[in-house]
Order: C-alpha cells, then sequence, then structure tokens
C-alpha cells in the first residue's frame, strides 16, 4: 500500500502575526516556517500505519520553493520512505495546489492521500476536499481515528454534533484533525537517516496543469484587537455584571 | 445575481446559522436586484422545506440517496442544482457540514471559494469578502475570479432572515440517480445528548479551561453555573484532549467559532486559537487564577482566582439574583 501525504510549509503561528502597513501582505519573512501542524498529524498517522502493517510506503509532498527542503526534510525523518518537491516560486491557492496534487498522485496512485484538514495560515480548510473531488474519490474529513478493515478504511469524523464513522473503500482521500494522534519528534538516528532518503524534485510546469488563479486578495489587514476590561476585586460586582450580560435578573 | 444558499437541518428544523446565511445572501443581492433561493437536500425534507419556504423560495431534492449527509452525493447534488438554475454564487453558513460537503461542490464548478465570510463589499461590480486567516490574526479582502462563486459564511458577522408576509413556494426537483453514487458508507453518530444549548447558537456560553481535573468537576462547575445562566456549556483544547469534555464543544480555530451576548471563560489561560473563536463575542468574562493570564487582555471583566473555588460563589449569588435557568 502506498499513502501520500501532501504537506504545507507555514509560518509559525504561535509567534504574532500582523499585515504589512501597506496592506499588501503578511509579514511572516522573520517568523520560523514550520510543516502545517495538521499535516505533521497527517505524516505521524501514515507512518504508525507503516509501523503497523506490512509494505506500506509514506511518501511525503510539498508544493514551493529550495526552502521547502528541510520541512520534507523532518517528514521523512518522522519515517516517510520518500519525498517530492514540486517546485513553484509563487504561492499558489487551495483550487491550483489541488490541481497540481492530483497530477502528481496520477503520477503516484496511491491508495490512501492523508492530509491536515487545514492549513494554519490562510485556514481555508478546502485543499483536501477539492482534490477528492478532482479525483472522484470517496472523502472522509476531520478524522479522530482511522482503522483499516480488509480492504476498506473506516474513520470516526468529529462534527459539530459528535463523532460520526464512516467506512471508504480505497482509494480514499481523508483529512485529519487535531486529535488523531500527537506527531513525534524526528529521533536524531530518524534525522541522520532522512539525509540519505530520496527527494525527488519535479518543476511545477512538468506536470502539465497551467495555473488557473481563483483567489485574488486585495488587501490585509491585522485583527480587530479588543481591549482589556476591568479587573473587579469584588466577587458581588462581578456576578452582578455577568447577570447583567446574561440578561437575567436584575 | 443569482443566489443559492444550502439549508443545513437536523431533518426536521432548520438550524439557525442558515437563516444567518439566507440573510447574507439577501445583502449580498440587493445592490444587483438579485434574486435569493435555498435549497434543501434529504430524505424525508417536507416539514424543512415548508419552514425554510417562510423565508424564501425553496428547491426541494426528497432521495434516498441523501439519507445521510455524505460528501461525494451532496456535493455532486448541489453542482448539478448549480449548473441548472444558472445560479452565480452559492453560500451555507460554517459549520463541519458546509466545510466537508462545500469545497467538493466547489470543484466540480471550478473551486472559486472563500471560506468563513466575515463581511463583504461591493467595488467596481465585483463582490468582495472578508475572510480571516493565520486563526483571525489577519483578515484578507479577497475577490474570486470564476463563475459560479462559493462561499461558506460565519453564521454570527450576519442578521438572521425574517419571514416573508406570505410563504414563498416549494419547488421538487429530482435529479438522476448517478448523482448519489458514493464510495463511502454511512456508520453512525455518537453525540453526548444535552439538554442545554448548542454552543454555536446560544446567547450565553460558559467554557472550562485546563483548570478542571476531570468530567465531573466540568459537569459540576461549568455545567453547574451554565445552567443558572440558562447557557450552552463550551470548552478549550485542552479539555477536549484531555477526553474531560466532548469534541463537539470545542471552541477556538479549529473547533467552533461562536459569537454570543456573553462568554464566560472558567479557567481558560486564552491562547491564540482558543481566542480565534470567541474574540467577536459581545461581552466577555473571565475567571483565572493567574493573573497574567492573556485571557485578561480580551476580558470585559474579569476575577483573579482559582475556578474551584469562584465558581460555587458565583452559582450561588446568580440563583439568588432572581433568575435561575429558563431552559
Amino acid at each position: 500500500m502506498k499513502i501520500l501525504v501532501p504537506t504545507k510549509r507555514v509560518p509559525d503561528t504561535d509567534q504574532k502575526i500582523v499585515a504589512s502597513a501597506d496592506g499588501l501582505r503578511v509579514e511572516t519573512d522573520h517568523i520560523p516556517h514550520v510543516i502545517n501542524p495538521f499535516d505533521a498529524i497527517a505524516v505521524e498517522e501514515a507512518v504508525r500505519i507503516s509501523e503497523r502493517l506490512r509494505d506500506v510506503e509514506v511518501v511525503a509532498v510539498g508544493i514551493g520553493g529550495p526552502e521547502y527542503e528541510q520541512p520534507l526534510r523532518t517528514a521523512l525523518a518522522m519515517g516517510a520512505a520518500r519525498g517530492i518537491i514540486v517546485q513553484c516560486a509563487k504561492p499558489l491557492d487551495p483550487w491550483n495546489v489541488s490541481r497540481l496534487l492530483k497530477a502528481i498522485v496520477e503520477r503516484e496512485t496511491p491508495d490512501l492521500v492523508l492530509m491536515g484538514k487545514q492549513a494554519v495560515d490562510d485556514d481555508a480548510n478546502q485543499t483536501g476536499q477539492f482534490l477528492a473531488a478532482l479525483l472522484d474519490w470517496p472523502q472522509a474529513t476531520f478524522a479522530s481515528r482511522l482503522e483499516f478493515i480488509g480492504n476498506e478504511l473506516r474513520v470516526d469524523r468529529e462534527t459539530d454534533h459528535g463523532i460520526e464513522t464512516l467506512t471508504l473503500t480505497l482509494p480514499a482521500l481523508v483529512t485529519t484533525d487535531l486529535r488523531l494522534n500527537e506527531p513525534r519528534y524526528a529521533s536524531m538516528a530518524g534525522i541522520m537517516k532522512a539525509r540519505k532518503k530520496p527527494l525527488e524534485t519535479i518543476a511545477a510546469g512538468e506536470l502539465g496543469v497551467p495555473l488557473e488563479p481563483r483567489v485574488e486578495v486585495i488587501r490585509y489587514r491585522s485583527g480587530d484587537t479588543r481591549r482589556a476590561g476591568e479587573r473587579l476585586a469584588s466577587l458581588d460586582e462581578f456576578a452582578a455584571l455577568i447577570a447583567q450580560a446574561a440578561g437575567i435578573g436584575g | 445575481m443569482r443566489i443559492l444558499v444550502i439549508t443545513e437541518h437536523d431533518g426536521t428544523t432548520l438550524r439557525p446559522a442558515s437563516l444567518s446565511c439566507l440573510g447574507f445572501a439577501q445583502q449580498a443581492a440587493r445592490p444587483s436586484s438579485g434574486e435569493v433561493a435555498w435549497l434543501v437536500l434529504g430524505q424525508g425534507i417536507a416539514d424543512v422545506a415548508a419552514a425554510a419556504a417562510q423565508y424564501a423560495p425553496v428547491i426541494a431534492i426528497d432521495a434516498a440517496g441523501l439519507e445521510h449527509e455524505l460528501a461525494e452525493s451532496y456535493a455532486r447534488a448541489i453542482a448539478e442544482v448549480v449548473k441548472s438554475g444558472r445560479f452565480d454564487l452559492v453560500a451555507a453558513a460554517s459549520s463541519t457540514f458546509a466545510k466537508d460537503i462545500f469545497p467538493r461542490a466547489a470543484a466540480l464548478h471550478g473551486g472559486a471559494m472563500a471560506s468563513d465570510v466575515v463581511r463583504h463589499e461591493w467595488a467596481d461590480g465585483r463582490l468582495l469578502f472578508d475572510c480571516p486567516r493565520f486563526a483571525g490574526a489577519v483578515t484578507a479582502t479577497i475577490a474570486l475570479h470564476g463563475s459560479p462563486q462559493f462561499v461558506t459564511v460565519r453564521a454570527s458577522a450576519y442578521p438572521a432572515a425574517v419571514p416573508l408576509s406570505q410563504a414563498a413556494t416549494v419547488e421538487p426537483m429530482e435529479l438522476p440517480p448517478a448523482t448519489f453514487a458514493r464510495r463511502a458508507r454511512y456508520e453512525g453518530l455518537r453525540s453526548k445528548q444535552t439538554a442545554r444549548p448548542d454552543v454555536a447558537e446560544a446567547r450565553v456560553v460558559v467554557s472550562g479551561g485546563r483548570a478542571f481535573k476531570s468530567a465531573e468537576d466540568f459537569e459540576r462547575y461549568v455545567g453547574g453555573l451554565a445552567d443558572v445562566l440558562g447557557a450552552a456549556t463550551g470548552s478549550s483544547r485542552a479539555l477536549v484532549d484531555a477526553g474531560i469534555a466532548p469534541n463537539e464543544l470545542q471552541v477556538g480555530q479549529t473547533g467552533k467559532i461562536v459569537a454570543p451576548d456573553l462568554y464566560l471563560a472558567l479557567g481558560i489561560s486564552g491562547a491564540v486559537q482558543h481566542l480565534a473563536g470567541m474574540k467577536n463575542s459581545k461581552k466577555i468574562a473571565a475567571v483565572n487564577s493567574d493573573p497574567d493570564a492573556p485571557i485578561f487582555e480580551v476580558a470585559d471583566f474579569g476575577f483573579v482566582g482559582d475556578v474551584y473555588a469562584v465558581t460555587p460563589e458565583l452559582i450561588k449569588r446568580l440563583e439568588q439574583n432572581g433568575a435561575g435557568a429558563t431552559g
């Protein structure tokens, strides 16, 4: 079985993120970049499957410039067998990412595509579902548990109304939610091994996918910040303010 | 401009978020005297369709193949209706339902999609959308290229649509059986039954964080205070990860985005990912033992103290305050 794990390189969102003064971009140059945390969960899950079942190959994919080698090496150090960088100088919207990934899926013919449910930079939550539609594959988004049963995949999904369970026939696409697992830190041995693992680079142009921009950003602005209010010393006053805001009693 | 709003329902009633999405569609349609219709999908949906018709004309697809909300069949059904009805804009309220199904439908029409719209404007004949990014630290104003365009809308950002003086029509529609083909099978849904309101829809939310050490404590303190206020309960990610609170209560960047009249945070430190889910609440109140907790930077009123000591005192005072639970 082959599992393909598309990943995105994103600014570490534990850092303070602001729009540039002219509103034309987001100030991220000075911020360390990491594998999108949801994609790291997908890498971890794929590696765990490869440790549990026989003959499972995990292939990690990234789209971007040469700076992409480092996050992809991290995925290899976690246990992915090989990596593919689709070289593309400019940032792409989810539609074009999913179209490039479709071309990679057609080359690699994986049984399962496993990826994060959203990237924490644009928070779009679109790419996996786009890709599943383009492939006409079954999908299970927001997975919190995966289990292979014969040739099928049983997935628990986190929904607004509880945990939903679906069974998918393969090939299938699954997007990962937070509670699927806790990604490991790459061990020193893993990092050493990762240096020798194959990392293929493909120019986006070679994939025969003309880009079709769908999202044009007009401007960015930093989010509205709330101001800190009052710190109360009296519990009676605090309770009275709560009652007032909740619209109960006097 | 022709706008189609996808309803979300539980088989018998419309979810309130859908009415807010209809409110968005009506606002967006107004400058061009556009038309707004909604689409009700499912099996045995006559009641929902009739309820929806109180607000706008309805296209209803009642089919055995739509018994469960599965992305493959729902996305194809939506795409078919959008095509045959020549809709320019398709909208649904942001929820796990829409996040699962909507991008898949958008991809069948060329992938012009915006997620979590919180504001829109017309500029030079184009409809622009404000979408939060980086957990709300930045808002991007975007234009979509291509048509039709698909958007999910944050319900808390728009007022609910008001009923018409006279109910609109319900137009049943049939789709070819191939629309409902799928390779995913529905196995079931596990949820905690609760008499409390849904956290995404409640006027008041009492939310608990890391300070609570067990499910029993969470129920006793967070649940107890919620019941006095007639509120929903919510939770930070930490408690869901620890198995203390069920996942459907999680508020934050990757959980539910809420904007109630009052959000009361008990023992929640206020990580940026949590703030992303509740900072647009009208009033925020916080109790935390750490006076430097970031939650106090966004709280309208705060109290420094141990939630295990403070919460019972609050319950006592609010009970005395008169109202008690309103159900």
